[in-house]
C-alpha cells in the first residue's frame, strides 16, 4: 500500500502509529473508535456502534440480531433500516438518518454509507479530526437487487468481517443460482412434491423471494419470514405474492407449492404435514461439501449476504485504507493474508456471528 | 465423466437410500462397462495407483490459483478434503469435456510413466477442461479415497436391481482381491463361476449392539454366548495349501500375522475361519491389552522379537467353510459343532483356539457374567441365535453385541479446536483436563458424543470464552464440564498426565456440575490402578 495514499483532505496533522497499528489522533490522544468489551466506542462521540452490552447511545448497522441488541438507550440507523428494528426491538427510541448524511455527534462527523447485506444496512464512517474509520458491520459487493447496493467510502481505518475469508469461497453469479433453485422448484413440482426452502427471515429470505419464478407454482412463507416480508413490502419493497402457511391451511389445494422457511423449519412437524417434500438450504456454507451434507437436507445453495474472497479483498482496496480491522469470521487467516499482502491488519475480537448455520433467525 | 458426475451428485445431494439406490442402479443399467467396472471398484474403496503426491499437488493448485501455500493449507484444514479444496480455489469454468470415466483412468496410469513437468502440465490441463463437479472427481481419482455416501450394501442392493442376480451373491463376487485392471465386468458380475480365487473371503456378519434388556431376547435356551473380544476381527483362510487372513474392512493382513501360517499344517485345506485376533502371552489368563496388538498392526513385516513378545492368535468364534464346502446356511449351532471337531485337536503352536462359550441358564446370570468382562480383556458379551445362518454385513436379530458400559471420568474442557470437512463452523475438538490440587492438568481430547444442536451451542460459547489463540487452538474459560466415556485406561508416560485412554468420547454435558466438582487426577490414576 502506498503511505498515506488514501488519507482524506483537510488532514494536516497525521496519525500516530503505535505498537499494535492502533492510530492515535495527534490532537485528542484517544483513538477515533476504539474496542471494548460493550462494542465498538467513540470517544469523541461518545456513542458505540453495535454495541453487544447496554449503552447510552447506539448507532446500528443493520438489524440482524447480533448487531441490534436489546436495552441501548437509544438507536441511531437508516430509515430504511428502522422498520425491521421497530418490529424486532419494539418500542424504543429509534431514530432514522439517510444514506450519506452527515451528522455531528460531539467530536464526531458520522455518516452512513449502504453496505449492500440486506435492505437498510449501512456502513458507518466516523470521522474526527481528519482521521476516517468506516465500520461496515456486514456486507456484500454484489447487487442483490433487494438491497442499495455497496459503495466503498474511502478512510484510513476500515473495520471488517471475514465471515467466508478463505479463497475457497467464490460466489457465483445471482442469475445462475436462481436458475438452479427453479429448476429444483420445478423438479419438484413435477414429481408431485412440496419444495421447501430454508433460509434466514430478514434478508436472504426476500433475497431469494425476488429470485423464484412465480409461473412454476404458489409461493407460501413460514410466519417468521412472512413478518419480516410484510416490514419490507411496507417500507415499499415490491416482493412476490406470498401466502401465510396458518393451521388453517390445506397443502393439498397448494399443488406445486415452493415453502419459504427458516431453516429450523425443515423437516419439522410443521413442514411433515405437507407430505411428499424435498428441502433445501440456502447460504453461503454451502458451498462446502461437508456442510451441505450435514446441514441441507436434499440440497444445499450457494448464497449469502456476505461477501466472498474476492469480494472482501475488493472491499478493502477500494476504500484505500491502510488500516484493517477484522471482527468475525476466519479472522485468524484472513489478518494473516492482508498483512502479508501489506496492509496493517489485526484481529479484533467482537460478539457478531456472520453468516451462522445455527442462530441468527431473527425478526 | 459427466455421467459419473451425474450419479455422483444425485448420491451426493440425497439423504435418502431409494434415492441412491436408484440412481446406482439406472446407472448400472446403461453406463459403459468399463465405467462400470470402475465405479464398483471405487465405490468399494479401489483405486488407481496414485499418480501424484498430494505435496505436488498443493503446491501445483496453490500456484494455479494464485494463492499462497499457506493459506491454501489453511483452507485445507478447514474443508477437509484435498480434492474439494483444490476445485474450489481454482477459477471456476463449465466442464467442456465428454470423454468417460474410463479414459480419465486411463490418462492417471499413463501419468505414472512421465516426467515431472509433463506431470504437471497434464494435471493443470486436465484442471482447465474439467469444472464443477467433474473437477472434484478427478482430483478424488487422483488422491484416492473415494468416499461417497454409499455403503457397499446399498451398491450391491443397486447392482441386484440392475442384473438380476441375488444380493447375497453379488456380496461375495465382491469380495477379496480383485481389481479392475485384471478383471472385467463379465467375470466379475456375470461369469458363472466367481469362486476361482482361492484368497476370496466372505463378507461379515456384523452385530448390532443390544440396546433392550436380554430378556427381551426369549427363550435363553435359543442363545449362545461368548466374549466380545477386544481385538481384530479376522478371517482365516486356508485353501490350496495356503493361508490369507482378511480384515473386517477387506483388507489383506496375511504379511503381518505370519504365525497363522502354521494352521495351515492343523487344519484341513478348504476351512475358512471367522474370530478375533489377539495378543495371547503363553501361559497367561487373558489377551494383552488392544495396545499390544496395536504394535502389530502398525507392522507390515514382524520383526522377530515383536513376534516373540507379541504373539498373535486367532480365537475362532464361526466356520464359514469346512471341506471346501460354503456352510453359511447351516444353523450357527451345527457350524459351532463342526467347528469345535476342527478345533479339537489343536496344538498351541497352531495359533487358532477355540473361543469359548459360556453355558448359562437365565439371563441374570449372563448379566453377572458380563459384569466380569474386564478381567477377562474382553468388551462384554456376544448373542448369538443358536439357529441363525451367517448372514453378510450388518443385520439385526440374530448376533447381538452385549458391550460393558464404558469407564467414566468428569473434566473440564480446556481447549477447543474448529472440526474440518463436515464440521467446518464449528468447534468439534476439545482437550480436556482433571483436577491436580488448583492445577487443571489436560489429559485426553475428545471430538464426538454430542448432538448438533449442543455442538452449535458450545461453538457460540467458545468464541466468547476465549482467552489466547494458539494457531487453530483456543484456549477457553474453565468453566463446562464433561463426561467423559472411555473403554480403557493405560499408563502412558507420552502424555502429561500419565494415562492414555481408549476410544474417549463426550457421554453427557455436564450443565448440573459446578467446575470444582469435576474429577481430579488422584481419581484417573484410582481408575488405572483398577482397570488399566
Amino acid at each position: 500500500m502506498e503511505e498515506g495514499g488514501a488519507r482524506a483532505p483537510g488532514c494536516d496533522r497525521g496519525p500516530v502509529q503505535t505498537r499494535r497499528g492502533t492510530y492515535i489522533s495527534a490532537m485528542t490522544r484517544d483513538p477515533v473508535l476504539q474496542f471494548t468489551d460493550r462494542g465498538i466506542y467513540c470517544p469523541a462521540g461518545d456513542f458505540h456502534i453495535d454495541p453487544w452490552l447496554p449503552v447510552d447511545r447506539a448507532l446500528i448497522t443493520h438489524g440482524h440480531a447480533d448487531h441490534a441488541r436489546d436495552g441501548m438507550g437509544r438507536y441511531l440507523a437508516t430509515h430504511e433500516a428502522l422498520p425491521v428494528m421497530r418490529h424486532r426491538l419494539g418500542d424504543v427510541a429509534l431514530e432514522g438518518i439517510g444514506y450519506g448524511q452527515t451528522r455531528r455527534i460531539g467530536g464526531a462527523n458520522v455518516s452512513f454509507h449502504p453496505a449492500g447485506h440486506v435492505p437498510g444496512s449501512a456502513q458507518i464512517r466516523v470521522e474526527v479530526a481528519g482521521e476516517v474509520f468506516v465500520a461496515s458491520g456486514d456486507y456484500k459487493v454484489v447487487d442483490d437487487g433487494l438491497s442499495t447496493p455497496f459503495e466503498p467510502v474511502r478512510c484510513h481505518h476500515f473495520i471488517t468481517e471475514s465471515t467466508f475469508g478463505l479463497p475457497v469461497f467464490r460466489w457465483r453469479p445471482q442469475a445462475d443460482v436462481a436458475a438452479e433453485i427453479n429448476d429444483w422448484w420445478r423438479g419438484c413440482a413435477a414429481a408431485g412434491k412440496t419444495a421447501f426452502l430454508g433460509a434466514y427471515s430478514l434478508g436472504k429470505a426476500q433475497r431469494l423471494l425476488s429470485m423464484l419464478d412465480p409461473g412454476i407454482g404458489p409461493i407460501l412463507t413460514h410466519a417468521a419470514v412472512e413478518n419480516t416480508n410484510e416490514v419490507l413490502r411496507g417500507q415499499g419493497i415490491a416482493l412476490p405474492d406470498t401466502t401465510l402457511v396458518t393451521p388453517e391451511l390445506v397443502p393439498k389445494e397448494h399443488t406445486r407449492a415452493l415453502v419459504l422457511s427458516p431453516p429450523s423449519a425443515l423437516g419439522s412437524q410443521w413442514a411433515r404435514r405437507f407430505g411428499p417434500q424435498e428441502s433445501a438450504f440456502a447460504s453461503g456454507w454451502m458451498a462446502l461439501r461437508g456442510v451441505r451434507r450435514r446441514r441441507a437436507g436434499d440440497r444445499g445453495f450457494v448464497i449469502s449476504d456476505h461477501a466472498d474472497w474476492r469480494g472482501l479483498l475488493w472491499a478493502i482496496t477500494e476504500t484505500g485504507a491502510e488500516n484493517i480491522y477484522v471482527t468475525h469470521g476466519y479472522t485468524d487467516i484472513f489478518t494473516r493474508y492482508l498483512n502479508d499482502e501489506g496492509w496493517n491488519a489485526e484481529v479484533v475480537p467482537t460478539q457478531f456471528e456472520g453468516e451462522s448455520l445455527d442462530t441468527g433467525d431473527v425478526a | 465423466m459427466k455421467r459419473f458426475a451425474k450419479l455422483f451428485a444425485a448420491i451426493d445431494q440425497s439423504t435418502k437410500t431409494t434415492v441412491k439406490v436408484a440412481a446406482l442402479a439406472d446407472y448400472f443399467s446403461d453406463a459403459p462397462e468399463a465405467d462400470k467396472l470402475w465405479t464398483v471398484a471405487l465405490f468399494s474403496g479401489r483405486r488407481p495407483k496414485r499418480a501424484v503426491t498430494t505435496t505436488r499437488l498443493r503446491e501445483w493448485a496453490s500456484e494455479a490459483a494464485d494463492v499462497p501455500l499457506w493459506l491454501f493449507e489453511e483452507s485445507y484444514a478447514i474443508v477437509g478434503d484435498l480434492a474439494e479444496t483444490i476445485s474450489l480455489v481454482l477459477p471456476p469454468n463449465p466442464t467442456q469435456d465428454d470423454r468417460p470415466l474410463s479414459h480419465w483412468i486411463g490418462a492417471l496410469r499413463q501419468l505414472r510413466d512421465m516426467e515431472e513437468a509433463e506431470r504437471k502440465a497434464f494435471v493443470l490441463d486436465c484442471w482447465r477442461v474439467l469444472g464443477g463437479t467433474e473437477r472434484f472427481l478427478f482430483n478424488k481419482l487422483i488422491t484416492g479415497g473415494f468416499r461417497v455416501g454409499v455403503s457397499q450394501k446399498l451398491m450391491t442392493r443397486a447392482l441386484a436391481q440392475a442384473t438380476g442376480k441375488p444380493e447375497a451373491e453379488l456380496a461375495h463376487r465382491l469380495m477379496g482381491n480383485w481389481h479392475p485392471d485384471e478383471v472385467n465386468w463379465h467375470a466379475l458380475i456375470e461369469a458363472e463361476d466367481a469362486s476361482a480365487d482361492a484368497s476370496r473371503p466372505y463378507p461379515f456378519y456384523l452385530a448390532y449392539a443390544l440396546e433392550a434388556e436380554p430378556e427381551t431376547l426369549g427363550d435363553p435356551t435359543d442363545w449362545r454366548a461368548e466374549w466380545k473380544w477386544d481385538g481384530i476381527r479376522g478371517q482365516l483362510i486356508l485353501r490350496d495349501g495356503d493361508y490369507f487372513v482378511w480384515s473386517r474392512g477387506e483388507e489383506l493382513m496375511t504379511d503381518r500375522f505370519p504365525e497363522l501360517a502354521r494352521a495351515i499344517d492343523h487344519l484341513p485345506p478348504g476351512t475358512v475361519l471367522d474370530g478375533e485376533l489377539l495378543v495371547w502371552i503363553p501361559g497367561s489368563d487373558a489377551p494383552s491389552s488392544f495396545n499390544a496388538l496395536q504394535a502389530r498392526i502398525g507392522r507390515k513385516t514382524v520383526p522377530k522379537k515383536l513376534l516373540k513378545d507379541a504373539p498373535v492368535v486367532l480365537h475362532a468364534y464361526d466356520l464359514l467353510e469346512w471341506q471346501g464346502q460354503d456352510i453359511r446356511d447351516r444353523p450357527f449351532a451345527e457350524r459351532r459343532a463342526l467347528l469345535e471337531v476342527a478345533c479339537a485337536d489343536l496344538p498351541p503352536e497352531a495359533a487358532v483356539r477355540l473361543s469359548p462359550q459360556h453355558a448359562f441358564d437365565d439371563w441374570s446370570a449372563l448379566a453377572d457374567l458380563r459384569l466380569t468382562a474386564r478381567a477377562a480383556q474382553a468388551e462384554g458379551l456376544m448373542l448369538k441365535r443358536a439357529d441363525s445362518p451367517y448372514l453378510a454385513g450388518r443385520k439385526k436379530g440374530d448376533w447381538w453385541k452385549w458391550k460393558l458400559d464404558p469407564l467414566t471420568i468428569d473434566a473440564v474442557m480446556i481447549y477447543a479446536q474448529s472440526g474440518s470437512g463436515r464440521r467446518a463452523n464449528l468447534f468439534t475438538d476439545f482437550t480436556f483436563a482433571v483436577w491436580n490440587g488448583n492445577d487443571l492438568v489436560p489429559f485426553t481430547k475428545a471430538y464426538s458424543g454430542l448432538t448438533d444442536a449442543e455442538f452449535r451451542k458450545i461453538t457460540a460459547w467458545v468464541r466468547k470464552n476465549t482467552e489466547e489463540r494458539y494457531g487453530p487452538v483456543r484456549k477457553v474459560k474453565p468453566h463446562h464440564v464433561f463426561e467423559i466415556a472411555f473403554e480403557g485406561i493405560q499408563a502412558s508416560p507420552r502424555h502429561k498426565s500419565g494415562v492414555a485412554l481408549r476410544f474417549p468420547r463426550m457421554a453427557r454435558w455436564r450443565h448440573d456440575k459446578p467446575l470444582q466438582e469435576a474429577n481430579t487426577l488422584d481419581d484417573l490414576k484410582e481408575m488405572l490402578r483398577i482397570y488399566g
